[in-house]
């Protein structure tokens, strides 16, 4: 039995977890982080990794690296340096990206190095934890990371002497760990995987369909992340600080590095309670600072960049094309998932049928930093045991491509939970070969029938007229303001599916009245869907058939 | 369950109680995310080309194999010999605490879970509840077998002195069946090791650093074998202080000499193994001729070298004696030569002085005369030259006239101008 780990890799931190018997482990690392900082400083001729790094940003800020993943397989011409204004720069190295660290000697430091010594450094923790020497990885990358950038990836990490048994998309990672430890794994859904990390956000649309997972579409912001509620934070205390001393903050380097530590501290707590103070000794012209903020007044403060996550989510969902009923899920994913007032601006804006899935909306979530490192160990443990060949072979587009559903099959009902005529049994979106059944009632009278139709949604709006409101009292400016939307009617969004085009049809005689019967849809490989129906515990055989 | 089937409307026929009425919307081409136990099943049929059902029914088997496996390994009975079963409960220390359990097969292989299930097996089986009219001994020794072996210091102390689990070195045994018979009794003296998992000893391709990486573990092994189990019982009473203390060093020191005991044994063991191992002696033997390869190899230049000296000196020796030889020749030849001008010489001579006395000196018969024409003809030869000499013999040699005879004496000795006293 191999030692198997999942890391997830991140701009701004990383994570690494181990499955044992079933369950999944996040490794803390040396210094007892979990959300290892993606972050590695050069001090005289020590090296620092992580929190420790992170924390030379305030003195040694230009021998202090940050943010590279992003950097992976890129010409320097194609990379954004903005992330890496506070901390130190990426050059031009003959056209790859490199940094210049001048700690004790001059060196200069490739990406692929630093990279390197990150996932060094991790492999040392989790072999720390575990008591034995790693033998493989499961790494995950964003969804728009290349196939080149994915095999400069792999071929880091094999100098630093690991070896990745598969790049797995993030959103797909996470929606893994999030659908194992729920144990709705088989269940066909349809999830947005919203991925707020710290210096960008990445959104997919994934289709769950047995367990298969199918990525519809993809969305990425490469300046929204939780950097910007910073930004937020530190320009009020700045002005604050401003306020009382007379003193900017913002000018000195080394008072902002500090600021901006503190400011993601502050965030961080505010996602837990409902105030936070702030402490920050001799801050900027020797002047000690100290402040607090409640939730309240950060979350009016960063009310655009909270606007921007919403609207971010919504676009996304645009682009698929489907409707907000449609979807049955949104899993947030990233540090900056923690923050409540994300996840509740999405309660609100989607309908009730959505569940949004975050620490604050569900207390028994998994936290949002571990989903994508513990799907990693997931995906490893589930192919620790298959050679790399096979590996290799199957993740072949060969084998990943498949066909699609396009429309979802079902059977006619007649008095189904909702209005739909229709009861799906392969949802539209299903990768083809497959085959799935469903126990429908017999009627109490007379023989069956078994009509299988294509399914197309619909969505049936239902206005329920508000209650009327004492019209008698007058309305002053404020009040209408609100009034103006309650008067609007209610409306009901309901998603229904109606039979669309018939594809076949079973006659089942001689069954008991309200018997079970068992309808298997079941499409070939060579794309012919067969239907068959049986009684359940009856004596009469199955009747089946092939759709010409 | 509310979803119900309409009814089937009167009249309704179809072939076979089945109609068609068109295929699904076609389907559209994505990629499926390489990730979960689903897309590995996926993957399988894929791979494989099994349909749905064909797939299941593989795994079902798979997984009916793997039950069976299961079922097959809680199923090694072991029926309890008469002497386990009379053996009292109080004598526990000689008993065979996994016999009692039914664990004589596993031993110290058997896991926690296992001993658990057989002591289970055992009691459900023995418990003198069933056995109504029985003495309960041997219920009371499954109970102190497991009670000893579910504690892993006692266990570990039990497992030390369990000579029914040593495998005792084979007395008996040559090149072909030495890791047959080898094998097991390093399986059961690697048991004590405390680094696990322990080297195997092998097979005969073994390379050579493998069987010395074996070797030298066992050399070094750390064992956490322990004699305590043999310990004299230490009274328990308080009255006599000083005799508890004494059978208390007794037992310290007895454990001491045990382990050193122990320690030499292995030694010993191995010593043995190394002595007889194939293997060994085949790389000694592989060593010694890539050694001597070696330096065959490595005096080549050297060798080289000699044989051309020695090819050179042959050669010059060979060129000198043909030299001699032909001198040897050439000088050998002169003197024959010389030789026969010699011999040739003195045959002239012998006819010059012969051809005198042979016309009878000339008719003169005085000594003075005779001596005279004697003398001449000496002179005469002393004078020739060997041309001459010839010559002269040549132009005597069968002459019997003796004016002839005179005429060319008398001819020489005018050319020569000697003063003869006979031919003047």
């Amino acid at each position: 039995m191999s030692t198997v780990i999942g890391i997830a890799f991140g701009n701004t931190t990383s994570s690494i977890a181990v499955e044992k018997d079933g369950k999944v482990e996040v490794i803390a690392n040396q210094d007892g982080d979990r959300a290892i900082p993606s972050t590695l400083s050069y001090v005289n001729t020590d090296e620092y990794h992580g929190a420790q790094a992170k924390a030379q940003l305030v003195r040694h800020a230009n021998n202090t690296i940050t943010n590279f993943r992003d950097f992976i397989g890129k010409p320097f011409e194609n990379i954004d340096v903005s992330n890496c204004h506070a901390s130190a720069h990426p050059f031009n190295n003959d056209g790859e990206v490199a940094f210049k660290i001048t700690a004790n000697s001059e060196e200069i430091l490739s990406v692929e190095e630093v990279v390197k010594r990150h996932l060094i450094k991790l492999i040392d923790s989790a072999s720390d934890y575990i008591g034995k020497p790693i033998d493989g990885a499961v790494i995950a990358v964003p969804t728009d990371f290349t196939e080149a950038e994915r095999k400069a990836l792999v071929s880091i990490a094999e100098k630093a002497n690991l070896k990745v048994l598969q790049v797995i998309n993030e959103p797909t990672a996470a929606l893994l760990a999030h659908a194992s430890a729920g144990n709705h794994l088989p269940q066909d859904k349809i999830t947005v995987v919203a991925d707020f990390g710290g210096s960008r956000s990445d959104g997919a649309v994934i289709a769950s369909r047995g367990g298969m997972f199918t990525v519809l579409a993809t969305s990425h912001d490469y300046t929204l992340g939780g950097s910007n509620l910073d930004e937020v934070l530190i320009d009020f205390f700045a002005k604050e600080f401003q306020k009382k001393f007379n003193t900017d903050a913002k000018s000195e380097p080394r008072s902002l590095a500090k600021l901006r530590a503190e400011c993601e501290q502050t965030k961080k707590t505010l996602s837990n309670s409902t105030s936070s103070t702030i402490a920050i000794e001799s801050m900027a012209g020797g002047y000690d600072f100290h402040s607090t903020i409640n939730r309240l007044r950060f979350e009016v403060a960063s009310r655009s960049v909270f606007e921007k996550f919403t609207s971010f989510v919504e676009a996304l969902v645009k682009k698929t094309g489907f409707d907000f009923l449609d979807i049955d899920e949104i899993l947030l994913v990233g540090g900056t998932s923690q923050t409540p007032k994300i996840a509740n601006a999405l309660v609100n804006l989607f309908p009730e049928s959505t569940k949004v899935v975050a620490p604050v909306t569900d207390t028994k979530a998994i936290n949002p930093n571990e989903l994508i490192a513990r799907g990693c160990a997931l995906q490893a443990s589930l192919i620790s045991s298959f050679e790399q060949e096979q590996i290799d072979e199957s993740i072949e587009p060969v084998v990943t491509v498949a066909p699609h559903l396009t429309k979802s099959i079902g059977v006619q009902i007649t008095n189904g939970t909702d209005k739909s005529d229709i009861l799906t049994i392969l949802e539209h979106d299903t990768a083809l070969p497959i085959r799935k059944s469903k126990i429908v009632v017999a009627p109490q009278a007379g023989d069956a029938l078994v009509a299988i139709f294509e399914g197309e949604p619909e969505i049936v709006v239902t206005r329920i007229e508000a209650p009327k409101k004492d019209e008698s009292a007058p309305a002053d400016d404020e009040e209408s303001d609100w009034s103006e939307e309650e008067e609007d009617d209610e409306e009901i969004r309901e998603k229904i599916v109606k039979a669309g085009k018939k594809l076949a049809e079973i006659g089942l005689e001689g069954v008991a009245p309200g018997a079970k019967i068992e309808v298997i849809l079941n499409i070939t490989k060579d794309l012919k869907l067969q239907v068959s129906a049986r009684e359940i515990g009856g004596n009469g055989v199955a009747v089946r058939g092939v759709v010409a | 369950m509310s979803d119900t089937l309409p009814q089937l409307p009167s009249g309704w026929t179809a072939p076979e109680a089945f109609a068609s009425f068109g295929s699904f919307t076609a389907p559209n081409k994505r990629a499926v995310e390489p990730v979960g136990p689903a897309f590995l099943a996926h993957a399988r049929r894929t791979l494989h080309g099994r349909t749905w059902s064909e797939d299941e029914k593989i795994q079902a088997q798979e997984n009916v194999i793997v039950a069976d496996v299961v079922e097959e390994e809680s199923e090694d009975e072991e029926g309890e010999s008469e002497e386990l079963l009379n053996h009292s409960a109080r004598d526990w220390k000689t008993l065979d605490l996994y016999g009692a359990l039914g664990l004589k097969r596993h031993r110290w292989r058997a896991d926690e879970d296992k001993i658990r299930k057989a002591h289970r097996k055992s009691v459900l089986k023995h418990h003198p509840d069933k056995k109504a009219g029985q003495q309960d001994g041997f219920f009371k020794c499954i109970q102190k077998a497991f009670e000893i072996l579910m504690d892993p210091t006692k266990r570990k102390q039990f497992d030390s002195v369990d000579s029914r689990a040593d495998v005792l070195p084979p007395t008996k045994f040559n090149a072909d069946n030495f890791i047959e018979l080898w094998g097991p009794v390093f399986e059961a003296e690697g048991r004590f090791s405390r680094v696990q998992p322990v080297p195997k000893i092998g097979t005969m391709e073994s390379p050579k650093e493998e069987v010395n990486k074996f070797y030298s573990f066992f050399y070094a092994l750390d064992s956490w074998r322990t004699f305590e189990f043999l310990d004299e019982d230490v009274p328990d009473d308080t009255s006599n202080r000083d005799n508890k203390r004494y059978i208390e060093k007794k037992n310290f020191a007895a454990r001491k000499k045990r382990k050193t005991e122990e320690l030499a044994r292995l030694r010993k063991l191995i010593d043995t193994a190394i002595a007889s191992d194939p293997r060994i002696k085949l790389f000694k033997e592989n060593e010694k001729a890539a050694k001597e390869k070696a330096k065959w190899d490595r005096e080549a230049d050297t060798r080289k070298a000699a044989e051309d000296a020695k090819k050179a000196a042959e050669e010059a020796a060979a060129a000198k004696e043909a030299e001699e030889k032909a001198a040897k020749e050439a000088k050998e030849g002169a003197k024959k030569n010389k030789e026969a001008a010699k011999n040739a010489k003195k045959k002239n001579k012998r006819t010059i002085r012969g051809s005198v006395k042979d016309v009878g000196y000339f008719g003169e018969s005085s000594a003075a005369q005779i001596d005279a024409i004697l003398s001449d003809v000496d002179a005469l030869i002393e004078k020739f030259d060997d041309l001459e000499l010839s010559e002269v013999a040549g132009k005597l040699a069968g002459v019997t006239d003796a004016s002839t005879v005179k005429s060319v004496f008398t001819e020489s000795a005018t050319k020569h101008a000697i003063p003869a006293k006979f031919f003047a």
